[in-house]
């Protein structure tokens, strides 16, 4: 087992190891550890650090050296996710790989430092103008989420697109004990702009626009065959199956282990990519269950839409779709034990 | 002895500006100073959203779209990734001095080792002559149709003094392509600024005044005459940080 690190570290130095060259991001509470961590250990490398004059520049230096060909970070936190999005766009459009690190913080405008899940709408259905996804993977311990940053150049790359992690205020601020990857060798890709006109140009309004949707929705419906990825227990035999992620999906997770130990059928979903949403999961569901339950940090749920969805494509559309929204904070196992009894009592009302 | 001017490569193709905008001037005095400086196969150019996007029917080298305003920042993240390679910005005022003043100037303030290139036509000129920040006092536009209140809307902005002023930079300078004379002058500056950069001496920044017939609703020669009059006299000509940080 590894040392105890904290989890904004552990994920600093994750990208470290992935082989990021550029990290350029604004200071925002709860995912500022983050970018003071690789303000010393970038350079300590020979990398490139730049402390922008905001989110929005931050993210278009990334953009600029995206173009170069050289693995990109940015890091914030709800509202400097925000500002990002125009940059995400045109990332997007310009079809570069990049990450985008989100150490969500709850709530509307400033919102609060606190945990939250309250940016899942905007993240996992791409967030900025235009049609476009981000694949987004969120994690629910310290480790995964160093596994997760490691991953996350890579499919970013693999797909030329911008992929999000989305950890927590909670995990972000949280230490456990944590095993690294080897570090990467330095990589430029080989379609990268280099001064010399190597390549043909990608500039405005000379693309062929229907083309391009053919190639991306080619893109995605791949990323969504091959990516999806999630935690799954007790699905065969479930009556009930929980559906959450990141640390309420933790929590959920014990949840269900302890109404599994007392003999109940419940099951659970963590859904580890967001985008893609894991709906091949819901093919293992035993057929006769009773209803779906997420469990999300926000306020009136998100994530429950996309479980309604994946529930009508892989199984019926009479299944009811409960959502337990804790708001902010952190998910209390006796509230969720509580509010289950009051779903199982026909005292909760379905969202779907 | 004469000398054969040929039209550099780098920019050879025509470009679509209208009739009379001097966009198309500095389009072939960057391929000529590029070309001149060796570094036609060394350059990444970022250009902006406005009229500055047309500098792409001329020009055949490596290129970004920055969104709106954020020429510099993209600049900057390629200047950072390819060290060796020169990045310059290609950027009308409303993107640069407008939308993208904080850009402009936070990359201008951390001397960042970038040329970014400015054309002052005193409005937004894609969007159909609306004001900007440097617009003149009392010009009608699209926007101040009884002619620019400056009580309400501030005084033209001046950022080449500004950043000349105010900030450690390599190189800023303010030209204008009225003229030959002036035209030959703008050449030079445009060379220092690059030779600034080649030389890793930091930031460098010029300012091209403009003529805008289109929005300005004159023929080409009523709109040089209004600069003589009115605009050149306002925002001055010359180099206010030399290369070697001499100040004027």
């Amino acid at each position: 087992m590894g040392d105890m690190i904290k989890g904004n570290d552990a994920i600093a130095e994750a990208a470290v190891r992935a082989g990021v060259q550029l990290y350029a991001g604004y200071p925002i509470t709860p995912s500022t550890e983050v970018m003071e961590y690789l303000s010393w250990r970038m350079p300590e490398l020979g990398r490139t650090f730049i402390q922008a004059e905001s989110e929005l520049a931050g993210i278009n230096m990334v953009l600029g050296f995206a173009f170069c060909g050289k693995r990109a970070l940015t890091a914030s936190s709800g509202p400097g996710i925000s500002l990002k999005q125009e940059g995400i766009s045109y990332i997007s459009k310009y079809r570069l790989p990049c990450v985008v690190l989100n150490v969500v913080r709850y709530g509307n405008g400033l919102g609060s430092l606190r945990s939250g899940q309250s940016d899942y709408f905007r993240d996992t259905r791409g967030g900025g103008n235009g049609d476009y996804r981000c694949i987004v993977l969120a994690p629910s311990s310290v480790q995964e989420s160093v596994d997760l940053m490691y991953l996350a150049f890579d499919l970013a790359e693999r797909y030329r697109i911008v992929t999000e992690v989305m950890s927590e205020s909670a995990l972000g601020q949280m230490m456990e004990p944590c095993e690294f990857p080897p570090m990467q060798e330095l990589t430029v890709q080989d379609w990268a702009l280099d001064g010399k006109y190597t390549h043909e140009r990608r500039v405005a309004f000379m693309e062929n626009y229907v083309t391009t949707a053919h190639e991306n929705n080619a893109r995605y419906e791949e990323i969504k065959e091959k990516e999806q990825r999630y935690e799954a227990v007790g699905l065969e035999d479930a009556e009930y199956v929980f559906v959450s992620y990141g640390i309420p999906g933790r929590v959920t997770h014990g949840v269900v282990n302890e109404l599994r130990a007392r003999g109940e059928k419940v099951g659970l979903i963590r859904p580890i990519t967001l985008w893609p949403f894991p709906e091949k999961a819901f093919e293992q569901v035993n057929p006769n269950v009773k209803g779906f339950i997420t469990v999300e940090l926000n306020d009136y749920g998100q994530m429950v839409d996309d479980v309604a969805l994946s529930v009508k494509k892989k199984l019926r559309t009479d299944i009811p779709v409960y959502c337990l929204p804790y708001v902010f904070e952190m998910v209390k196992r006796k509230d969720v034990f509580r509010d289950f009894e009051k779903i199982r009592q026909g005292q909760w009302k379905e969202v779907y | 002895m004469a000398v054969a001017r040929k039209i550099p490569e780098l920019t050879g193709r025509p470009t679509t500006f209208c009739p009379g905008c001097g966009h198309g001037i500095l389009t072939r005095l960057l391929g000529e100073c590029l070309t001149e400086l060796g570094q036609d196969h060394n350059v990444i150019c970022t250009i902006g959203v406005g009229c500055s996007c047309i500098f792409d029917t001329a020009y055949q080298g490596d290129m970004i779209q920055a969104p709106h305003g954020r020429g510099a920042a993209v600049a900057t993240g390629v200047k950072r990734a390819l060290p060796d390679v020169v990045s310059l910005t290609y950027q009308g005022d409303g993107d640069a001095y407008t939308i993208g003043l904080a850009e402009t100037l936070n990359a201008a303030y951390r001397n960042e080792k970038i040329s970014v290139f400015v054309v002052n036509n005193c409005n937004f000129g894609m969007t159909g002559g609306q004001m900007s920040w440097t617009t003149m006092p009392n010009q009608v536009t699209a926007t101040s149709v009884h002619g620019r209140d400056t009580a309400l809307t501030g005084m033209p902005i001046k950022v080449p003094e500004m950043i000349a002023g105010n900030f450690q930079t390599a190189y800023v300078a303010r030209g204008t392509v009225t003229d030959a004379k002036h035209i030959r002058e703008l050449k030079g500056y445009i060379r220092n600024a690059l030779k600034a950069q080649i030389a890793g001496e930091g930031y460098s920044l010029v300012e091209i005044v403009s003529p805008c017939p289109t929005n300005w609703h004159m023929t080409a020669l009523e709109a040089i005459d209004q600069m003589e009059k009115e605009i050149l006299p306002y925002y001055t000509l010359g180099e206010f940080c030399k290369r070697g940080g001499k100040q004027e």
